[in-house]
């Protein structure tokens, strides 16, 4: 404990550092802009800011990011209350009560609730998270390839059966990603693997993060586009001082499903697959199963603003502790943030506590520092970020396409890139409007180096035995978990079905 | 187009795409199994991947055959005329922006690009569309250029000589 708590310290006091200070104030104040932007999210402001982090070191780099994706968090419930429309899926539940609550001129009551809930939910789950984290990365070290694989598996299982959607697109996805990972010079022999009308370009591979910014930029735009034709329309927000200390007065009210919120958000985050928006859902419908008042719900409650608000800025901190711990990340977000740190020269995993200290504690002491950093910036902007929303759509749009075609360019070096991330993003766009979802691709992606890297190193080492996975016990435990993921969405059906034959 | 049949649609290319695969992965010579005292072969990994890619496009087609999916029985129009005009006219000039930054270099393309959306197809005033075509590369020009060092495409010579000039420029006032 005492060592968590030094180490701890240090991290804080780099995240006083100039610099990374610096980073916090301006990751947080981007995050609450893009986060509050229609049609932009986390994930989004992540995979297009991340090729400017290569100006700043490592550490800097993924404070930056990782305070852009606390920002984006607290700044989805603004456009969520004022717009009605959320800012990126993990906002959705807080329309339900947000939009009403604006539509009665209480706009600053519910934004009010959603920052103060947001950082109650980010505190819990940082001090959540700096206990859990160096306990799970010890345990880790004992992996070897054999374990790795099978909890890629469990990654990827995790989406099949926790993520909601149709399990033959989804396996699809994930397949779809392995195998774009695949393209390029093969790892272990060198031979140029499936390279497409003999080009060279594919070659090099395709970096995810071609994938990530045409899906997560274009494609995203693209559905923004179609589903707001362009316009957006604002509610007028009241604000002043003596409003926002009465309001300040209101947390009383919403506290406890706030720190219900938090836990089961910081949770469910943890989950691959899982994420914010499952978290934000499921705890606003525990605030409501449980309220005294559960018909005021989607009504107008400062609760059912509040539950959600804390349960997605929980679960954004819980989906970096299996990201840090065991290299895989636990929402899109954290992907392409796994991604980044891969860039930067670092091996995310259990070896990342011993190898680089400084980097992994200087992300938690920012984290302690960010949640306070936006909380504040949350409150003052309010009226700016206003203003700001009402910018029209056909400006941002461009803004936005550009800024992906700069980042692919800036990151790759190569047109040809860029318009591989326009293919992609078009291609996203189509098979998202049929339902077949994207953010497993982007997982698989970046863990495909690693799992066939594991895979091939496990059974060169067991002379081609697959066995060999179901012989250690960290193995063969992460595999029949992985299976029984699999088939857990396929047997609750079954028994759902006898069910209702039976009544 | 009705979303059943996209969905139909999609599915087969889903699933010539990943034979495609297939045959890439044995057209190149590429073990697919195990090769004695060396290991799997290099193309162990992608070609079962879209076998599996294949088989869930098949369940996939499987299921709609059967209309067990949302999109199987749905016969709404999978994409709308104006949703049609609005990503066809954004693809085709985000295509034009890419094949530009090659000729009259990114920064007079994304001026162009912008030019296009904010006053073609967002019918804004001129004020609004000249700030917007001026700030923007310029915020472009100083992040990745002078912060980051980073030289985007500039274009043909004539087009490269005009960013030379600026760059004297910003050297002479760094100096």
């Amino acid at each position: 404990m005492d060592s968590i708590l030094s180490l701890l310290t240090a991290g804080l006091l780099q995240s006083f550092e100039p610099l990374n200070l610096a980073m916090i104030f301006l990751g947080c104040f981007a995050g609450l802009f893009i986060g509050a932007m229609p049609g932009l999210g986390s994930v989004n402001g992540v995979a297009i800011l991340l090729p400017v982090t290569f100006l700043v070191p490592p550490t800097s780099a993924i404070i930056f990011l990782a305070a852009l994706y606390y920002g984006a968090m607290y700044g989805g419930a603004v456009s969520s209350i004022t717009l009605g429309i959320p800012g990126s899926s993990t906002a959705v539940a807080t329309v339900f009560d947000g939009r009403p609550m604006a539509q009665q001129g209480k706009a600053d009551k519910a934004l009010m609730a959603a920052a103060i809930a947001s950082f109650i939910g980010g505190t819990i789950s940082v001090i959540l998270f700096t206990g859990f984290a160096p306990p799970l990365a010890a345990f880790a070290l004992k992996f070897g390839p054999q374990e790795e694989f099978a909890l890629m598996l469990l990654a990827f299982a995790t989406f099949i059966g926790l993520g909601g959607d149709d399990i033959p697109k989804t396996i699809f996805s994930i397949l779809v990603g392995l195998v774009l990972a695949a393209v390029g010079f093969d790892i272990i022999s060198g031979k140029p693997r499936l390279i497409f009308f003999d080009m060279v370009e594919f070659q090099r591979g395709i970096e995810f993060l071609v994938l990530a910014i045409g899906i997560y930029g274009i494609g995203e735009m693209l559905w923004t586009l179609e589903h707001t034709k362009g316009a957006v329309q604002i509610h007028k927000v009241e604000t002043g001082f003596r409003r926002m200390i009465a309001n300040l007065k209101d947390v009383r009210k919403y506290l406890p499903t706030t720190l219900v919120g938090s836990v089961l958000g910081f949770v469910v985050g943890t989950l691959p697959a899982a994420g914010a928006t499952p978290a934000s859902l499921m705890s606003y419908g525990l605030a409501k199963s449980f309220s005294k008042d559960g018909d005021s719900f989607g009504k107008g409650n400062v609760a059912g603003v509040a539950a959600p608000e804390a349960a997605n800025n929980a679960a954004s901190t819980g989906s970096m502790l299996p990201m840090l711990t065991l290299g895989i990340p636990g929402s899109p977000t954290t992907a392409i943030l796994l991604g980044g740190m891969i860039i930067w020269g670092l091996r995310p995993g259990p070896l990342l506590f011993t190898e680089s200290p400084d980097f992994v504690w200087g992300l938690i002491g920012s984290m302690y520092v960010a949640n306070f950093v936006t909380v504040v910036l949350n409150i003052a902007l309010i009226p700016v970020f206003i203003r700001v929303l009402a910018m029209p759509f056909s400006v941002l749009a461009p803004i936005i396409f550009i800024l992906c075609v700069v980042g692919v360019f800036a990151t790759t070096d190569r047109m040809f890139d860029t318009y591989l991330m326009l293919i992609l993003g078009l291609a996203g766009y189509l098979l998202r409007k049929l339902n077949y979802p994207v953010a497993p691709a982007v997982l698989a992606i970046v863990l495909g180096p690693l799992t066939e890297r594991s895979l091939r190193q496990s059974l060169i080492s067991s002379q081609g035995d697959a066995m060999t996975f179901l012989e250690r016990p960290i193995s063969l435990t992460c595999i029949l978990v992985a299976v029984a993921l699999v088939l857990y969405p396929m047997v609750s059906k079954q028994l759902r079905k006898r069910k209702l034959a039976q009544s | 187009m009705s979303v059943r049949m996209a969905e139909m649609l999609m599915g087969v290319c889903m699933l010539l795409v990943s034979l495609g695969l297939m045959w890439t992965v044995v057209a190149d010579d590429l073990a697919i199994g195990w090769i004695e005292g060396r290991g799997p072969g290099s193309g162990m990994w992608p070609f079962w991947l879209s076998l599996g890619m294949a088989l869930s496009s098949c369940w996939i087609l499987f299921r709609w055959f059967r209309n067990v999916t949302p999109e199987s029985s749905n016969s709404d129009p999978y994409i709308d005329p104006e949703t049609v005009f609005l990503v066809g006219v954004t693809i085709a000039a985000i295509f034009f922006l890419l094949l530009l930054s090659n000729i009259i270099g990114i920064y007079f393309s994304m001026m162009l690009f912008l030019l296009a959306y904010v006053r073609g197809i967002g019918r804004h005033g001129w004020i609004l569309t000249i700030s917007v075509m001026l700030g923007m590369p310029v915020a472009i020009y100083m992040l990745f250029e002078v912060a980051l060092n980073k030289y985007l495409p500039r274009g043909w010579p004539f087009f490269e000589n005009i960013f030379l000039h600026i760059d004297d420029f910003r050297y002479a006032i760094m100096s």
